[in-house]
């Protein structure tokens, strides 16, 4: 469907806005009440709002970086009233900012230089679930926990778990992973079709319009070119996701290391054995002791652990849980510690996903940059132990997990906001753990994105001719650089 | 001990839906809207599930009294664990005006009927929050009831020990079976139907039955008069200072 509102262009006219610093000011573009009316035509004036709570909701994510607020936003109700408020930004010069749950962890929904933000969460719909196809389409108000919930009568789920109760547009906007992706995938192989608002308001469908075959070889795979462009070359205002069989069975379990190399290399051990593990997370002393109290843990030690979870048939569940023993042992793993039951094993991933906040109670009012590099797998008890003693040498706090099956680890350094040494020493400590990656065949960003924080690495990772490849991308999609700009690239 | 178990399952609007209603003002919009598993029954036929886990229970019958869609919800309970399953069919036209005094004999005509040592169910439903099917039940049968339970338990003498939620914290009590139950939100965490036993639970067995075969009269009782929404909330009002707080809340009156 091709929409394209024909407006003149309106004459920006400066108005002085009280709520933005005087230095934000010089970079942004103040918005005419002639657009604002506009904008209010079409979603209605009780979808627009310019108060400056809701303007200062929508100026944070859970990133550390500080807080920027946009000059308005809406909350478009269907996709033809995304397309036409786009369509109106894009004739005005004004730069557009998608927004979900606002649970990113990079900034990436922070109006550099002001604008709008495009709430999408009203458009709240599961529009269909084809069980026998196991594929569903969902609009961006549809977060994962949402869905799941919705799949749970016909026995399917969508396995993306990246922890927080995220929009599973916005997921794809930041091809976001968890902890189910070493054997489920990340959002990059789980999409088969997006709907999209290209940045002058036109509709299009990255796979064509309801398509949703479980594979393809017709045309480039646009659908993947907009998975983690985090919101960079337009809205994605419906995604046609995967989806699986809730398995038969599935039990965790919990077990012990003398040391984070004993830890990793057993999971590296357990990989090679080609056990289909469903989840293989890491967890050092740390953390361990952060989330025994804020989780309240019972029956751990804080030793550098793994948690793990198998599903499958019954059978192959004991298969595997008894080679995945047998190996843990031999690298002096502790006897498994096991749970079955539905609500023990959602405590234990609660208290996995909610790592991040048992690190920060270490250091209540700290700020804290959680680091998300990935590296080949038989270099993970490397790069995870040079990074430990970087971080001791620091004499900083800071927590590691990690999805080891992915080859995927996190950092979360905490750092006194008042102190400018500690503040520089936490930066530099991630820059560092980003370098090191790049210098092991890996990547700066696993599954959070480059968002606003890691772009200097971008072009030592990609090299020159990649990123000139991808800013002509960018160019094309968006000549004047209003998609939510200052980001990835 | 091999206990007969009797489930009931109501087939209720989804509780993440946003209910409307509908433009008669006589009932909401069911057409085309998710409905599922009151979320009060699926923690029931969990505990059924639970008991035949430990080999307390040994057969548990799901049944629900409704229009054809019921069976979904039925599969759900057999996709759960429950062996088999009843169907009571009540016509569409009838079904509005089924209230817990009609459900409650026929479930008490079931109990009687298939010889069930427990009924369980959920303390109410989510559309109805009437909480008097389980306790009128119990009356039928002049069987004694522990309703609100959050807690379970067998005793060596065949009797159950059973904690229940009252205001004011919580009360145990032993009951003599044969008994109703009806449980509360902390008695467990439902599992989630796998794929294959919801496949499985296509080939259980899922009996028909009438209101006339068991003899129960399901004239209606009560007449709706209206339906209406709730009214919409006035947007609030900031202030600037504790003074100008003060003069707003004696301008309304409440100071």
């Amino acid at each position: 469907m091709f929409l394209r509102r024909f407006l003149p262009v309106l004459p920006i006219t400066r108005f002085a806005h009280n709520n933005q610093s005087a230095s934000a000011a010089a970079r942004v573009v103040s918005i005419s009440d002639k657009v604002v009316d506009t904008l209010k035509g079409i979603v209605g004036s009780e979808n627009l709002s310019q108060n400056e709570s809701v303007r200062e909701h929508h100026g944070q994510d859970e990133s550390y970086h500080s807080h920027l607020i946009p000059e308005l936003v809406v909350f478009p109700r269907s996709v033809e009233q995304v397309s036409e408020c786009a369509s109106v930004c894009y004739s005005n010069s004004i730069p557009m900012i998608p927004f979900g749950t606002g649970t990113g962890l990079e900034g990436g929904i922070l109006p550099l230089r002001g604008g709008v933000t495009f709430n999408l969460m009203k458009m709240d719909q599961v529009v269909c679930v084809n069980a026998d196809d196991f594929d569903g389409t969902v609009e961006p108000g549809v977060t994962r926990k949402t869905f799941n919930n919705y799949l749970r009568d016909l026995g399917l789920w969508f396995p993306v778990d990246p922890g927080a109760d995220a929009s599973l547009c916005g997921m794809a906007a930041t091809s976001a992973s968890g902890t189910n992706a070493v054997r489920y995938g990340t959002m990059r192989e789980n999409i088969l079709n997006l709907e999209v608002v290209l940045p002058d308001g036109r509709i299009m469908h990255t796979a064509g319009k309801g398509r949703r075959s479980r594979k393809t070889a017709a045309g480039y795979n646009l659908t993947n070119l907009f998975v983690g462009s985090e919101g960079t070359l337009g809205f994605i205002t419906q995604a046609t996701l995967r989806l699986y069989g809730v398995p038969e069975a599935t039990v965790a379990a919990v077990c012990h290391f003398p040391s984070v190399r004993a830890a990793v290399e057993a999971t590296v051990s357990i990989l090679q054995a080609c056990i289909p593990v469903a989840r293989i997370e890491f967890l050092d002393e740390m953390q361990m002791k952060a989330s025994i109290e804020y989780s309240k843990l019972q029956d751990l030690s804080e030793l550098p652990t793994l948690f793990l979870e198998f599903n499958g048939s019954e059978k192959s569940l004991e298969e595997q849980a008894k080679a995945a023993g047998e190996i843990a042992v031999s690298h002096g793993g502790s006897e498994f510690k096991w749970a079955k039951e539905h609500s023990e094993r959602n405590k234990l991933w609660a208290a996995r996903h909610n790592a991040l906040y048992a690190a920060r109670s270490l250091a209540p009012n700290c700020k804290c940059i959680i680091t998300d590099v990935a590296v080949p797998i038989s270099r993970l008890p490397e790069i995870i132990s040079a990074t430990k003693d970087d971080i001791k040498k620091s004499e900083l706090l800071a927590t590691i997990v990690g999805h080891v099956g992915d080859g995927n680890f996190h950092a979360c350094i905490l750092a006194d906001p008042n102190s400018t040494s500690d503040m520089d020493k936490m930066k530099e400590l991630a820059n560092r753990a980003a370098e090191r990656a790049l210098s092991m065949n890996g990547t700066c960003t696993g599954e959070h994105g480059v968002g606003i924080g890691k772009r200097h690495h971008l072009s030592k990772q990609l090299g020159d001719v990649t990123i000139d490849v991808l800013r002509s991308v960018k160019k094309m999609f968006d000549p004047k650089d209003l998609m939510n700009p200052g980001k990835v690239i | 001990m091999s206990l007969r178990v009797l489930v009931g399952c109501k087939r209720v609007i989804d509780f993440a839906v946003k209910v409307r209603v509908r433009p008669d003002k006589k009932g909401v919009v069911t057409d085309g809207v998710k409905h599922s598993m009151n979320p009060f029954d699926e923690i029931a036929v969990e505990e059924a599930v639970r008991l035949k886990e430990k080999s307390i229970a040994g057969e548990i019958i799901a049944v629900s009294c409704g229009p054809q869609q019921c069976q979904e919800t039925l599969r759900t309970a057999l996709a759960m664990g429950a062996d088999r399953a009843i169907h009571v069919d009540i016509p569409v036209k009838d079904y509005e005006a089924l209230e817990p005094f009609h459900v409650s004999k026929i479930l008490a005509r079931l109990a009687k009927d298939e010889k069930a040592d427990i009924v369980i169910v959920g303390k109410q439903a989510i559309d109805g929050d009437c909480n008097q099917t389980g306790q009128m039940t119990a009356a039928w049968l002049d069987w004694p009831q522990a309703t609100f339970a959050s807690k379970l338990e067998k005793g060596d003498d065949g009797t159950f020990t059973i904690a229940r939620e009252v205001d004011g914290g919580s009360e145990t009590i032993k009951v003599k079976l044969p008994a109703v139950v009806t449980v509360d939100l902390r008695l467990n965490e439902p599992r989630y139907a796998t794929l294959p036993n919801i496949m499985k639970a296509k080939k259980k067995p899922l009996a028909k039955k009438t209101v006339a075969e068991l003899g129960v009269d399901i004239s209606p009782r009560v007449e709706i008069l209206s339906v209406e929404e709730p009214p919409t909330r006035k947007a609030g009002e900031k202030v600037e200072t504790v003074e100008d707080l003060v003069k707003k809340l004696k301008d309304l009156g409440v100071v």
